[in-house]
C-alpha cells in the first residue's frame, strides 16, 4: 500500500487532474469532463498503478450547485490492491464522454446513470432506460423528483389492461425535515 | 412458368424469442430478448427493472436505522451480508469501533449467510440443468440455518441484524453449541450432493465449457467473487482486504482454471467447506465481553441502565427520533457478499439521513455479460448461464 501512496504524488503529474483528495484510506481524483476518457486510460494502463477493473459508476445530485451532477468511477487495481475515486462534475447541460471504450462494462452503468439522473453520455452505443419502466418520463433519483413520483398505476375493469393516472395523495407527503429543538 | 434460380433460394431470418419475465428458470423477473439462429443464440438482450423499487431513493428519505432494512431485501438470500456492509460503511465514516465480540458474531453470520447463499445457488442451479434432487436436499439444510437467522434476530430472513456499532442482539443460549452440531453435520450433506452432481455425466455435459470466462474478460467485464475466482483470479476481499477478524482466520480460497460453469459450481461446493471452516474457528474465536458500541450516540442504552439514568433515557429519545447523525463524509465500502463484492457507496452530509447511498451490486456487472457468455450456445445453456452467475433479481434491479 505504501508504495502506491508514494506514488499519487507522481499520479497527478501524469494524469490531468483537477484536484487531488485524500479523506482517510481512500483517493479521489477530479478530472475534468474532457479530459476523462485519458485520465481513465492513463490509470488503466499505465505500469505504476493498473486501474484495470471498474466496479461501478455512481451519479450523485448536488442540487443547486453550479455544477449539479457528479459522476464517480470507482477503479480497482488487482495488482496493487488499491482502490481510487475518479470523479466528474458537470452542469445539467454538459454531456460526460462515455468510457465504453476503456472499460467495457460501463455500458449498464452509464445507463442506469443516464436513467436516474439523466446525465447524458456522449458516445454512448446503447443510452436505453435501464431501470425504470418502459415510457417512464422523468429521472427519479434527482433531488427534485418527489418520492412519491407522478403517475400512478391501477387494472382498469372495463378496459381490462393497467392504466396510469396522475397521482392523488390522501395526505401530503411529510418530510419530518423539521429544525431540531435540542 | 420458368422458375428462376435465386428465387428458390430462401431467406432465413434469425428468430427473436422473449424469455420472461415469468419464465421459473428466470430466477426472479428477467426479460431476455434472445436472437437465435435455429437453436444457436445470436445475441442476448437482457431487460432489467422489473423488481425496481427504487431502494437508493427510499434510502435518502430515512434516517440511518431506518435504512438498513432495505439492504435484506436487496439480493434476499444473502440478507446478513449486505446489511454487514452498509454497517461497515456507517462505521467509517462516523468513525466507530466496534468491540470484538461483535466482530466475531458479524463473521459467524457472514458465513452461515454464504452457505445459505451457496446451498440456493447449487440446488436451484441443479433444478434448472435438470436434477431435482439436490434442490430438496440443499433447502434442507437452508431450513436449519434460517432458524439460526430466527433465534438470534425472530426473523427467518430480514434480520436487520447486523446494525452499525455491533449487532443488535446477544447470541441466545446454546446457539453455538448447535452451531457445532451443524457443521459437523453438514459436511456430510455436502458431500452427499457432491456425490449427486459432481461426477455425474448429464451434469458434466451441461456445465463443462460452457459460459467460459477468460481471466482478461473477468476482469474487463469487472467480476467480483466466484465469477472472478472462477476464471482463475484468487481475488476474495475476505483476504485481500480483510475486515472484521478475518485475518485471524485460517481459510483458503478456491480457484478455477478453465472459467466455465463447472468450475465455478466446484468452487461454490468448495466455498461451503471453506465457510464450515471459518464456523469452527470462529466459534473457538468468541468471547465474553459487549456486543454493541458504548457510544450512546449510536446504539441505544440498555434497558436496565433507562431504568436509573436520566441520561440515558434521553439518549434513547434521540436515538429513535432524531436518530444517528453522521458528520460530512463519503466511503466505498465493500465486503465479499457470497455473490461477489457488495459495495456501498454512503455520502453524508452532518445529518441525521443519507445524502445519498448507491449501492453496487455484483449480479448487476454478472448479468451485463451474459450476452458475451451466451454467444454462439445452445438456448438450453443460457438456462446454465443464468444459473452459475447467481442472479437475485432484489440486488440486480434495486
Amino acid at each position: 500500500m505504501s508504495f502506491l501512496i508514494k506514488n499519487f504524488e507522481q499520479l497527478v503529474k501524469i494524469v490531468p487532474t483537477l484536484t487531488y483528495q485524500r479523506n482517510g484510506d481512500e483517493n479521489n481524483l477530479i478530472v475534468s469532463h474532457d479530459k476523462l476518457i485519458l485520465a481513465l486510460n492513463v490509470l488503466k494502463l499505465h505500469v505504476g498503478y493498473q486501474y484495470k477493473m471498474l466496479t461501478c459508476i455512481s451519479g450523485v445530485d448536488f442540487l443547486g450547485k453550479d455544477y449539479r451532477f457528479s459522476v464517480v468511477y470507482d477503479l480497482l487495481s488487482l495488482t496493487f490492491n488499491s482502490r481510487l475515486r475518479v470523479k466528474v462534475f458537470i452542469n445539467e447541460i454538459t454531456p460526460v464522454p462515455s468510457c465504453i471504450e476503456v472499460f467495457i462494462n460501463a455500458n449498464w452503468w452509464e445507463r442506469e446513470v443516464w436513467d436516474l439522473y439523466g446525465v447524458y453520455f456522449d458516445k454512448h452505443t446503447d443510452l436505453r432506460r435501464i431501470l425504470s419502466d418502459y415510457g417512464f418520463e422523468g429521472h427519479p433519483m434527482r433531488k427534485d423528483f418527489p418520492l412519491s413520483g407522478f403517475v400512478e398505476f391501477r387494472f382498469d375493469e372495463s378496459k381490462k389492461r393497467i392504466v396510469g393516472e396522475p397521482i392523488e395523495l390522501t395526505q401530503e407527503f411529510r418530510a419530518f425535515t423539521f429544525e431540531k429543538p435540542w | 412458368m420458368i422458375l428462376k434460380k435465386k428465387e428458390l433460394s430462401r431467406e432465413l431470418k434469425n428468430f427473436t424469442i422473449n424469455f420472461g419475465p415469468q419464465h421459473p428458470a428466470a430466477h426472479g423477473v428477467l426479460r431476455l430478448i434472445l436472437e437465435l439462429d435455429g437453436e444457436v443464440v445470436e445475441r442476448a438482450d437482457p431487460h432489467i427493472g422489473l423488481l425496481h423499487r427504487g431502494t437508493e431513493k427510499l434510502i435518502e428519505y430515512k434516517t440511518y436505522i431506518q435504512a438498513l432494512p432495505y439492504f435484506d431485501r436487496l439480493d434476499y438470500v444473502s440478507m446478513m451480508c449486505q446489511e454487514h456492509t452498509y454497517s461497515m460503511a456507517v462505521e467509517k465514516i462516523g468513525g466507530i469501533q466496534i468491540p470484538r465480540r461483535a466482530q466475531v458474531i458479524r463473521v459467524i453470520f457472514a458465513e452461515i449467510t454464504r452457505i445459505l447463499n451457496h446451498l440456493l445457488a447449487v440446488g436451484c442451479h441443479a433444478m434448472d440443468v435438470g436434477a431435482m434432487t439436490p434442490f430438496m436436499w440443499a433447502f434442507e439444510e437452508r431450513e436449519k440455518l434460517v432458524e439460526f437467522y430466527e433465534r438470534v434476530s425472530g426473523s427467518r430472513m430480514h434480520a436487520a441484524y447486523i446494525r452499525p456499532g455491533g449487532v443488535s442482539a446477544d447470541l441466545p443460549l446454546g446457539l453455538l453449541d448447535d452451531l457445532h452440531i451443524f457443521i459437523n453435520q453438514f459436511n456430510v450433506r455436502i458431500d452427499e450432493i457432491e456425490e449427486l452432481l459432481t461426477g455425474n455425466r448429464i451434469w458434466k455435459e451441461r456445465l463443462v465449457d460452457i459460459g467460459v470466462v477468460s481471466s482478461k474478460k473477468a476482469v474487463d467485464w469487472g467480476f467480483s467473487g466466484v465469477m472472478l475466482r472462477g476464471s482463475g483470479i484468487p481475488w476474495d476481499l475476505r483476504k485481500t482486504q480483510p475486515y472484521e477478524v478475518y485475518s485471524e482466520i485460517d481459510f483458503s480460497i478456491p480457484v478455477g482454471s478453465s472459467g466455465d460453469c463447472f468450475d465455478r459450481y466446484l468452487i461454490r461446493i468448495e466455498e461451503m467447506r471453506q465457510s464450515l471452516n471459518i464456523l469452527e474457528q470462529a466459534i473457538e474465536l468468541i468471547k465474553e465481553g459487549p456486543i454493541k458500541s458504548t457510544n450512546y450516540k449510536l446504539n441505544p442504552p440498555s434497558r436496565s441502565e433507562m431504568k436509573i439514568s436520566m441520561e440515558a433515557v434521553i439518549h434513547h429519545f434521540k436515538l429513535y427520533t432524531e436518530g444517528i447523525v453522521l458528520p460530512f463524509g463519503e466511503t466505498y465500502t465493500a465486503t465479499e457478499a457470497p455473490k461477489g463484492e457488495f459495495g456501498v457507496y454512503l455520502i453524508s452530509n452532518n445529518t441525521e439521513r443519507p445524502y445519498r447511498c448507491k449501492i453496487k451490486a455484483p449480479g448487476f456487472g454478472h448479468l451485463q455479460a451474459l450476452n458475451e457468455m451466451s454467444k454462439g450456445h445452445m438456448i438450453a445453456d443460457v438456462v446454465t448461464i443464468i444459473g452459475t452467475q447467481d442472479i437475485v433479481f432484489g440486488e440486480v434491479d434495486r
